[in-house]
């Protein structure tokens, strides 16, 4: 049986803090965002871009990046726009939605680029 | 003006019940029975019985029966059909007029459905194998208080199953002791914890204490992983008045969600937390104690997909549903079948799943299906393929039987849970190619590397009791 550890959580540190979808994994790089949003693009639901500071993140409503991106499906295009906003807004979080309009819901929700620690 | 004249006696009930040139209206709750008749009894017989002792009928003829018009109200057996794979048993199909119930009233249906009439002679088994509930009828009953996009919204989930957990030793803990174990597992990464099905205000922790300790713990949780997280607070109860007085407590004291068992309860007390619930924005998971006494007879009782459908109308945002893979019965395909029937909004007759109706749900809400009962991380691959998003997982062993404790339990099933989502969303195989998605993913995180080590041989790989009837080959 191997040594029990401490499990490495803190209200002190900001580190400790998580946002939802795959903020249990490590990073994604750009190969594993592609893949998630080629799968948005799949389900036909439409792609939308947020942000925010990181001790904003509780909050429902995070910055839009413009509008969401009704009808496209050109995948390179909607990095593109993560890109940017990326870009434009360094010290954020981003995130990427897939609306899914027929449920009135989101069917994707993750965390793609994460703020700097 | 009725040319019908009175005349006593005992008549047979296939004279009047049983109508196979009977065309189902669409405002006719229809059910499916399985029939197994004493020796001697003929089907029709048997089937218009069923039909007239759970609408209309007695045994014998009464002078009042002339003061209406018993043609308009009687239940009709109209069709019967071979049970695959069973010589005796039969199914017999019965249509009754929405008018023979009250309005948004489950107890009201299953009285007449499953009365009398499982207690009667001319018959030796009697299952409820499915009904069909009218969208006429679904628009009065009320529902579901939330459903599964109002509580993804309000939770923040999204693209992906739920995580929870049952504290334990479900029996015997400290109020403050249990809301430390609470604390540790939301700390760690789940979504909710839930109280035991037993836990409602024992002498060794009483409900004020639990809730008030438990919400210490979410609030702590919350703070620190910056996510939200809920406590599933049981508010079942020996009245309702107390039930309802615990249910304002958890208000009040800003829980998110709370618990009510729906069979143990009753169908009562269940619709009135339903609404108590809508009312005030409160979550309400739903447990199914006693439900295993109903349906796990193939041909005595109630099948659960019957029972999901009656929670569906009495109210509850989760029900749990069996896991197919876990410790707890449940055949797969029929798992499926009534998981649809919770979830989706028209379910398609499909006799593969043991659906033997169209169900349209309307604009009624979905719930979300709860698979919870002796599962681990290795079993995370085939849970979020076969109950996709819309699903709670809940791990109690397999969260805080980790050797590191509940932390890093929860962790790990976290952990798991997205490595599997993100590997299905990338279109990959996830039930086949599960333990190298589960391997790559313990890469970054010990605590799953250790929950894998400490599970791998646990499998249950009893046969189910309950199987679909189907043809012996």
């Amino acid at each position: 049986m191997s040594e029990v550890q401490d499990y490495q959580s803190r209200l002190s540190d900001p580190a400790s803090r998580k946002f939802e979808t795959f903020s249990y994994l490590p990073e994604m790089d750009s190969d594993a965002i592609r893949k998630q949003v080629e799968y948005i693009v799949s389900k036909g639901w439409n792609p939308a871009i947020e942000h925010t500071e990181p001790e904003n993140a509780f909050d429902h409503y995070w910055y839009m990046w413009k509008l969401p991106m009704f009808g496209e499906t050109d995948v390179d295009r909607i990095l593109n726009e993560t890109e940017m906003c990326h870009k434009a807004n360094p010290s954020h979080h981003v995130r990427l939605i897939g609306y899914d309009n027929y449920k009135q819901s989101q069917g994707a929700n993750m965390v793609i680029y994460r703020a700097p620690r | 003006m009725s040319k019908k004249t009175y005349s006593a006696g005992v008549k047979e009930y296939r004279e009047t019940y049983w109508m196979p040139e009977y065309v189902p209206s669409e405002t006719d709750i229809l059910a499916c029975f399985k029939i197994t008749p004493q020796p001697g009894v003929p089907r029709e017989e048997a089937a218009a019985a069923v039909a007239a002792e759970s609408s209309t009928g007695t045994w014998t003829t009464v002078w009042t029966d002339l003061l209406t018009d018993l043609d308009y109200y009687k239940g009709r057996a109209y069709a019967i059909e071979d049970v695959p794979g069973d010589d005796e048993a039969y199914y017999a199909f019965v249509a009754y007029p929405i008018d023979l119930f009250e309005e948004g009233s489950v107890v009201n249906v299953f009285t007449s459905l499953v009365g009398n009439v499982f207690g009667f002679k001319a018959i030796r088994a009697l299952r409820l194998e499915d009904v069909r509930f009218p969208i006429a009828y679904v628009k009065t009953c009320n529902g579901p208080p939330h459903g599964i996009q109002v509580e993804r919204d309000i939770m923040n989930k999204y693209g992906r199953p739920l995580l929870g957990c049952t504290i334990k030793p479900k029996l015997g803990l400290s109020a403050k002791n249990y809301g430390r174990a609470v604390y540790e597992c939301l700390r760690g990464g789940l979504d909710f914890t839930k109280d035991d099905e037993n836990v409602n205000s024992q002498p060794f922790m009483r409900w004020r204490q639990r809730f008030d300790f438990v919400m210490d713990a979410i609030n702590k949780a919350e703070e620190e992983t910056g996510e939200r997280k809920g406590h599933y607070l049981n508010v079942t109860a020996p009245t309702p008045e107390e039930m309802y007085k615990r249910a304002e407590h958890a208000k009040e004291i800003g829980a998110p969600i709370i618990m009510h068992d729906y069979l143990t309860g009753g169908f009562c007390a269940n619709t009135g937390i339903a609404q108590w619930c809508a009312d005030n924005g409160i979550l309400l998971h739903i447990h199914r104690a006693m439900h295993a006494v109903l349906d796990r007879n193939p041909s005595h009782g109630i099948h659960f997909r019957v029972l999901a459908k009656a929670l569906r109308l009495s109210g509850g945002d989760h029900l749990h549903t069996g896991t197919v893979v876990g410790k707890l019965e449940g055949d797969r395909e029929a798992t499926l079948g009534w998981i649809d029937l919770l979830r989706d909004s028209y379910i398609k007759e499909d006799r593969s799943r043991g659906i033997f109706f169209d169900q349209d749900w309307g604009s009624m809400p979905g719930v979300f299906a709860v698979a919870s009962g002796g599962i681990h991380v290795w079993h995370m691959p085939a849970l979020v393929s076969i109950f996709g998003d819309d699903a709670v997982l809940q791990f109690g062993g397999g969260t805080l039987g980790h050797p590191w404790g509940n932390a890093a339990g929860a962790a790990a099933n976290r952990v798991a849970l997205e490595a599997c989502v993100e590997a299905r969303n990338q279109g990959r195989e996830i039930e086949k190619e599960g333990k190298d998605i589960l391997t790559n993913a313990a890469k970054s995180s010990p605590e799953l590397k250790t929950a894998m080590e400490t599970w791998k041989e646990i499998k249950f790989e009893f046969d189910t009791v309950d199987k679909l009837d189907i043809k012996h080959s």
